[in-house]
């Protein structure tokens, strides 16, 4: 039960309260860039997501069986070369970054051959924006968020497992969709708009983006309050917000939903 | 894009190169390159210039190596060879912040990996390093690298005054000024950028229309 209320909070936290987009500002090159129409925006989402979840599954890999120490990958290997003792020592994290990326690199280039051979029309659908996506912040944001939480924790019982790091990423990327599909449909209201002629382009995104933002720190709070409702202690307590207040309802509904 | 296409068809000469970097092909405000760190460090001074100084560590190292290494790059392969130099560099900075500036490399984050993804440097190594000699390409990174520090200090500048009444950490507004919190979180950082992004293109029109009648 414990863990299925973590991944909650962990998808809830990823798509909507600390959005990807909106509050650690990964991902900014496509919000301002591919968020003309709703269609490729939406596409652009859809790679993006899938791209990421591909990525926590490599770096969750890397992390846990090579990258820390006393990983038993890297411990078996040094252990041809090695006493038992150092092999165990073993530290690679500090390799981490040109590991990440370069697997990052690699599972796009391989995906994008995938898609294309087996998934005509997938690949027309989103494939022009797969090799863009190499650069894209968001999805060695994600690498780095798990290996935080891996290499982070004090307690090797706290490190997070293959669930939970998927999780942070496929809702992470679902967060990223719905920003810039939100975006997108706006700028094309925004087209017949009179914007003041130095601010058309860019600029208006980013103050568009900005009230955007402004609107997703309604959901803070959110989490705490849903930790509270789902956790198994009773929790008859008045309502003091009405923060809290919908928090508990989305709770309830979210409750149901799992009953169902 | 155009413009930097447009540059690359004249082919400045290196001092041309430094400057351009400064103004008038100002990597934030110009080309809308590096927008993460941008937009997530600026919200005081202090982490501003410490991301400044670590981007223009990593731009002039790599396009350095990148101009080094120009005649052996294999095209199909140039991209992925110009990530791993970044991600190198990167690394030794991320260490050196952790054993130097320890507080500050809490503060800065996943930001500061996030340095290897940055458009800045990639962009630096196609257009110019990699078909530059070295000392061409060390000039224009260090163009680069003063625009996008001036960049993120304007915005930092503006945010750190309106959102906590401070400048580098010392008061500057009376003490009765309402703090605009806003400004500090992450809203602050898209609106600011918007607002100035948008004034400065009302400027540059002006400027336009000025010369224009002349």
């Amino acid at each position: 039960m414990n863990y299925v209320i973590d991944i909650v909070l962990i998808a809830i936290s990823a798509a909507l309260i600390n959005n990807f987009v909106l509050h650690y500002f990964v991902g900014i090159c496509p919000f301002v860039g591919v968020s003309r129409r709703v269609d490729m925006a939406f596409g652009m989402g859809c790679a993006v997501t899938f791209v990421i979840t591909i990525a926590a599954v490599l770096s969750w890999s890397i992390t846990t069986f090579i990258l820390i120490p006393g990983a038993p990958l890297s411990r078996w290997i040094a252990g041809f070369f090695l006493s038992a003792e150092a092999a165990a020592k073993i530290d690679l994290t500090i390799l981490s970054y040109i590991i990440y990326i370069f697997a990052i690199a690699s599972a796009v280039q391989f995906v994008e051959m995938y898609v294309r051979k087996f998934f005509p029309s997938l690949y027309k659908s989103f494939g022009v924006f797969l090799p863009l996506i190499t650069t894209n912040c968001a999805i060695l944001f994600a690498c780095l968020m798990i290996m935080a939480n891996i290499v982070g924790v004090d307690n090797p019982a706290d490190a997070w497992d293959l669930g939970r790091s998927l999780v942070l990423a496929a809702f992470g990327g679902v967060g990223f969709t719905i920003a810039i599909v939100i975006m997108a449909g706006i700028r094309e209201e925004l087209d017949l708009c009179d914007v003041p002629k130095p601010f058309q382009g860019a600029a208006i995104t980013l103050i568009v983006g900005g009230i955007l933002a402004l609107a997703f720190m309604g959901f803070t709070g959110v989490d705490s309050g849903l930790k509270k409702a789902l956790t198994p202690e009773p929790v008859a307590q008045v309502v003091v917000s009405p923060d809290a207040g919908q928090a508990l309802q989305l709770a309830r509904v979210s409750k149901s939903l799992s009953v169902q | 894009m155009e413009r930097t296409i447009k540059k690359m068809a004249d082919q400045p000469t290196t001092t041309e190169r430094f400057i351009q970097g400064i103004l008038p092909e100002n990597p934030v405000y110009r080309q809308l390159l590096g927008l993460c760190a941008t937009l997530a460090v600026t919200n005081n001074m202090k982490s501003a210039l410490t991301m400044g100084g670590a981007v223009a560590f990593v731009l002039v190292c790599a396009n350095v190596i990148t101009s080094l290494m120009r005649n052996l790059l294999k095209p199909h392969l140039r991209i992925v060879i110009f990530t791993l130099t970044i991600a190198t560099f990167v690394t030794i900075a991320d260490r050196f912040l952790a054993a130097y500036m320890y507080q500050m490399s809490k503060t800065l984050g996943p930001y500061i990996p996030l340095i290897i993804v940055n458009c800045i440097i990639i962009c630096r190594c196609e257009v110019c390093a990699s078909k530059q000699p070295v000392i061409t390409a060390a000039a224009d990174a260090v163009g680069q690298s003063i625009g996008f520090t001036l960049a993120m200090a304007s915005l930092a500048a503006v945010r750190e005054i309106l959102g906590t009444g401070m400048f580098f950490g010392l008061r500057v507004l009376p003490v009765a000024w309402p703090d605009w919190v806003i400004m500090v979180l992450p809203p602050g950082a898209f609106l600011t950028f918007g607002i100035l992004l948008g004034t400065l293109n009302w400027i540059d029109s002006l400027r336009a229309a000025g010369s224009g009648k002349k």
